[in-house]
């Protein structure tokens, strides 16, 4: 229904578009100069005139529809049916729509409830023939309001221009939005959390097992909510990824921009890149097959208990994983600066890493520390490798060569399978996701500080 | 002939004969376009650089054809001539920063004290901290006011100690007339100066390294007239202590600083000679052209 709406009122944009340029050529009489916009933007002023309105007016219908026609249709309802408590009711409502959507049914209908779906029904038909004929309207009387108000002294183009400007602006902020609605969700559901769990056992517990009991008497459930261990897994996996990612895509980046040949660059960098584009699953049993049985091995050989899945194994194969985000951003960010810098270096007697390193770098600097940055979030958020090469038994230890798990491998433990919205199990993934956003936006704001403070601009 | 034009381009400065195109020229002027051997004296008494037969390919291109002069010690020279002639790359080979092109190929002598710079025992990185560069569009490096200046000492390990390097910095900066202007703002960005000042920020960079030859490649295209007096002027004591080969594509600059000038086309050195000599009496029909404006 709606489908077929929007596709009508695009037709009829695109016929004002072509009314509306046509009048513009018309009243331009023998030359287009005469006009104050070129004939295409007079085109757009009427396509504007027909589908904006239309539109805004269908998509604020829609919206109120579905609430509206409830609301006729409780009110509608035999008063023993609405007298019923809100979540009896609210079943009755589903069954309700269940039967006008054709879908399955609780139990055999009984006659009101078929009569209120045949009401609804018929409010639904109602309001779709209604809001076509209300949008029709608006388009055709856009058209010709629009049609009637092309003169050669029009500012169509001014115009035209404004809601493309609105456009943009309403473009740019979908993405505020959408992260302000995530956030808001998670914080939420984490309040709720928050009333099972204390803040500071949350922040400072030393354990983590995620099992409540279901009965007061069960065993082995003791439902310790400490996070420590988890950020402590993940600060020591990021960091091993980190320890490994930096000193080799940074170093890669400085030869391939510095000291390679345009030809090799341009065979080594796509290669680099491939690195990134390699699903992490792959990189997962990469990591818990090959690496860290070679680890496990290694160790042996040289008299270490190391355990099968290890923070070490995921670490490594993590760190090779984003050595691309550093290595390509930074490579970038070095091949921007100017080449002046370069001869002013080299005119002085510099040697080439002399002027790496005095000059290039510290120009470069809020380029490299942005894409070190993205890594580091990229090695927080990263889920697949640790899971598989990792572990989940929440260890609190500093060994790398110990199972450890993080919290986002927890996240997903715990929201994976059927899951109750109201135990404290589940809605801890919120508060995780929470305070994991937290202390990104923490390491954002203090890169971000960083940057400012040393960056040497060379413009 | 186009007296006007002569009058415009020509400056009416003490250095030059105010009718210097009423001195009938010497008979002995070529005339034929086609000749491309240098005339006039390439040599000097005191040679600090000596460029023999110098050839320039960048790929396939040949940029530069057998140059040969002599850079005489505690001169000024000036090299002019049209764009693309040749003038830049020939400077850029002087302290081998043509290295840094990977299509440019170099043959022939170029003898710095005597010593061949392009032979192979000579460590680059020596000869261009020898001979220092200033560029056309001023390159203060993103540091501070001071660490521009200590860039070049500090790489060399000319200095011992904080209180040294400070006093190299001041002097580099008196001697390339900015210390006035900087003292106290010393730990500023370089570029939060203006365009002239910068292009003294760079001067005084180089010559923090302590130089023999400073090479300037259109030092002030990219300023105004008083910066552009300050630098000239500046260039001028310089040569005190320093040899300096000048690019520019203004002629009155070339006329006011230079001792000596060279004039390039299209690869060719064409004329070479005393500065007064060639603006008041070019012995090449095409050197007479360029500076009477008749092109480029």
């Amino acid at each position: 229904m709606l489908s077929s709406l929007l596709l009508t009122l695009l037709l009829l944009s695109s016929a004002g578009y072509y009314l509306g340029r046509n009048r513009a050529f018309r009243v331009a009489g023998d030359h287009i100069r005469n006009l104050h916009s070129l004939p295409s933007f007079y085109g757009s002023y009427t396509a504007l005139w027909c589908g904006l309105p239309a539109l805004i007016v269908v998509a604020v219908w829609a919206m109120l529809q579905p609430g509206v026609i409830l609301e006729l249709v409780v009110a509608g309802l035999p008063p023993e049916l609405r007298e019923l408590p809100p979540d009896r009711l609210g079943l009755v409502l589903n069954d309700i729509q269940n039967l006008v959507s054709g879908n399955i049914v609780s139990s055999a209908p009984d006659p009101a409830i078929l009569a209120a779906a045949e009401h609804y029904r018929n409010l639904q038909l109602t309001g779709h023939v209604c809001l076509w004929i209300v949008a029709l309207l608006l388009a055709t009387a856009g058209i010709a309001y629009g049609w009637r108000a092309i003169s050669p002294k029009l500012r169509a183009r001014n115009q035209v221009e404004r809601v493309v400007t609105l456009l943009l602006i309403a473009s740019s902020t979908v993405a505020i939005f959408t992260t302000v609605g995530i956030v808001l969700s998670v914080l939420f559901e984490s309040i709720r959390f928050f009333h099972k769990v204390p803040l500071t056992d949350f922040l400072l517990g030393l354990q983590w097992s995620p099992q409540t009991a279901l009965r007061a008497d069960q065993i082995g459930s003791s439902g310790a909510f400490g996070v420590v261990p988890l950020f402590a897994g993940t600060l020591l996996i990021s960091g091993i990824a980190m320890l490994v990612a930096v000193p080799i895509g940074l170093m890669s980046a400085l030869y391939l921009s510095e000291y390679a040949t345009p030809k090799l660059r341009a065979i080594a960098k796509p290669m680099l890149e491939i690195l990134a584009g390699i699903p992490t699953v792959v990189y997962g049993f990469f990591a818990a097959l090959t690496v860290a049985p070679l680890i496990r091995d290694t160790g042996a050989a040289l008299g270490l208990q190391v355990a099968s899945e290890s923070a070490l194994a995921a670490g490594l194969v993590m760190g090779i994983m984003i050595i691309p985000f550093v290595s390509s951003l930074s490579d970038d960010v070095i091949n921007a600066v100017p080449q002046s810098m370069r001869d002013g270096s080299y005119a002085l007697g510099a040697t080439k890493s002399e002027t790496i390193k005095r000059v290039l770098l510290p120009a470069a600097l809020p380029g490299i520390v942005g894409s070190i940055l993205l890594a580091v979030s990229r090695a927080i958020g990263e889920t697949m490798i640790v899971v598989m090469a990792a572990g989940l038994s929440a260890n609190l230890t500093a060994n790398p060569l110990q199972a450890v798990t993080t919290v986002t491998v927890q996240i997903v433990t715990l929201l994976t399978g059927d899951q109750e919205f109201d135990s404290a199990k589940t809605l801890a993934a919120f508060a995780l996701g929470l305070l994991l956003f937290i202390v990104t936006l923490i390491l954002n704001i203090i890169a971000l500080h960083v940057v400012r403070k040393y960056r040497e601009q060379y413009e | 002939m186009n007296t006007m034009t002569i009058e415009a381009r020509v400056p009416l400065d003490g250095a030059l004969n105010p009718n210097a195109r009423e001195v009938p020229l010497s008979s002995t002027q070529i005339t034929d376009y086609d000749h491309r051997q240098t005339v006039g004296k390439i040599t000097v008494d005191n040679p600090k650089m000596l460029c023999r037969e110098v050839n320039v390919y960048y790929s396939e291109k040949h940029a530069l054809r057998q140059v040969s002069l002599d850079i005489g010690a505690n001169e000024v020279i000036a090299f002019i001539g049209p764009s693309g002639c040749g003038k830049s790359t020939f400077l850029r080979c002087l302290n081998r920063m043509n290295d840094t092109i990977a299509s440019c190929r170099i043959t022939g002598q170029i003898q710095l004290d005597g010593d061949n710079i392009y032979d192979k025992n000579i460590d680059v990185v020596q000869l261009r901290a020898r001979v220092g560069m200033v560029f056309q569009k001023p390159n203060p490096f993103p540091k501070s006011i001071y660490e521009n200046v200590a860039y070049g000492p500090r790489i060399h390990g000319m200095v011992n100690g904080k209180a040294e390097l400070d006093e190299l910095v001041q002097a580099s900066l008196e001697r390339a007339g900015l210390i006035k202007e900087v003292e106290k703002r010393m730990d500023e960005p370089g570029t939060s100066l203006s365009g002239g000042q910068q292009q003294r920020l760079c001067i005084a960079r180089a010559i923090a390294v302590n130089p023999e030859v400073i090479l300037m490649d259109e030092p002030c295209s990219a300023l105004d007239p008083i910066a552009t007096a300050k630098i000239e002027e500046l260039i001028d004591e310089l040569r005190e202590n320093y040899t300096l080969v000048i690019v520019t594509h203004s002629m009155q600059q070339a006329a006011r600083v230079s001792q000596r000038t060279a004039y390039f086309h299209l690869g060719d050195l064409i004329e070479i000679g005393e500065t007064d000599q060639i603006f008041t009496n070019p012995k090449h029909k095409l050197t007479e052209d360029y500076i009477t404006g008749r092109f480029g």
